[in-house]
């Protein structure tokens, strides 16, 4: 079997791909993306230290962040929808005043 | 080499190549697609793992239901193509020098301070699979399955809150 070292390795690259997703992209849709990239990378980890200690908590918790990211994915949309209702935009660099 | 060696190469070799699609892809569309293959990479990467109800859950909850509500509301505000607007022209260059640093630390961290490269041992055939996770769901982690559909009732009641027109408002 492969080592679980390459594993977080491939788990911490995905990560910052996710990150650096955030930090560059301006449109609001694909920050959402990048952000479940990043909770992915992070259930990746999980999911291998799982299997190399042989604990089986690690996997509920992959079930757990599964549904935290349902949730945040809903009320996410959600919020877009209703930004681009009064703005116009989904891009996050117009979304600058306090007020809409 | 050993084979299991050679495909966990071509699946992150895939894994990476759609990430950076999406981070690259000017059209919203073509970024969920590429995150839906990459979502696919993973869950193969849960049953190399043993994980044979993370992989299928991953399957149906992200590729599935997340995605095709992003293709929803991607399609639905019909604004996948932005002009290219840059209020702060420092910030791309910053972000990539902060990722390389994020990614030199992490490599460090994991090859160099942690010497312990322990290859995975071969499972018994039991673990991970569906009832040893409800046995543990409906045991052990009872309480915050409990409190996970009371949190999937709220953010559906939030985001149907938050969609619906105001009465007597503007639009």
């Amino acid at each position: 079997m492969v080592p679980v070292t390459y594993y977080l390795a491939l788990s911490a690259i995905l990560f910052t791909m996710g990150a650096l997703g955030v930090l560059i992209r301006r449109n609001a849709l694909i920050i959402f993306m990048s952000v479940e990239l990043m909770l992915n990378a992070a259930n990746l980890a999980f999911v291998a230290f799982t299997r190399t200690f042989e604990i089986l908590d690690g996997q509920v918790f992959v079930f757990f962040v599964m549904a935290v990211a349902a949730a945040e994915v809903a009320v996410g949309l959600a919020l877009i929808v209703a930004i681009f209702r009064s703005k116009r935009s989904i891009d996050v660099d117009q979304m600058s005043s306090l007020k809409g | 080499m050993s084979v299991d060696l050679i495909l966990f190469i071509i699946l992150a070799l895939v894994a990476i190549a759609t990430a950076a699609g999406m981070l690259l892809s000017r059209s919203a569309i073509y970024a969920a697609l590429f995150l839906v293959l990459n979502f696919a990479t993973v869950a193969v990467f849960y049953l190399i793992l043993n994980a044979p109800f993370i992989a299928l859950t991953q399957v149906t909850v992200y590729a599935g239901a997340i995605m095709v509500l992003f293709l929803f509301v991607i399609m639905l505000l019909g604004s996948e193509k932005l002009p290219k607007t840059e209020n702060l022209p420092w910030q791309r260059p910053l972000a990539v020098g902060l990722a390389v640093i994020l990614v030199a630390e992490t490599v460090y961290l994991l090859l160099f301070r942690n010497a312990d490269t322990a290859t995975i041992q071969r499972a018994v055939e039991s673990f991970g699979n569906p009832q040893a996770i409800g046995e543990f769901l409906f045991d052990k982690y009872l309480l915050p399955f409990e409190i996970t559909s009371v949190l999937l009732l709220v953010a559906m009641v939030g985001a149907i809150v938050m969609t619906k027109k105001e009465k007597g408002g503007q639009e």
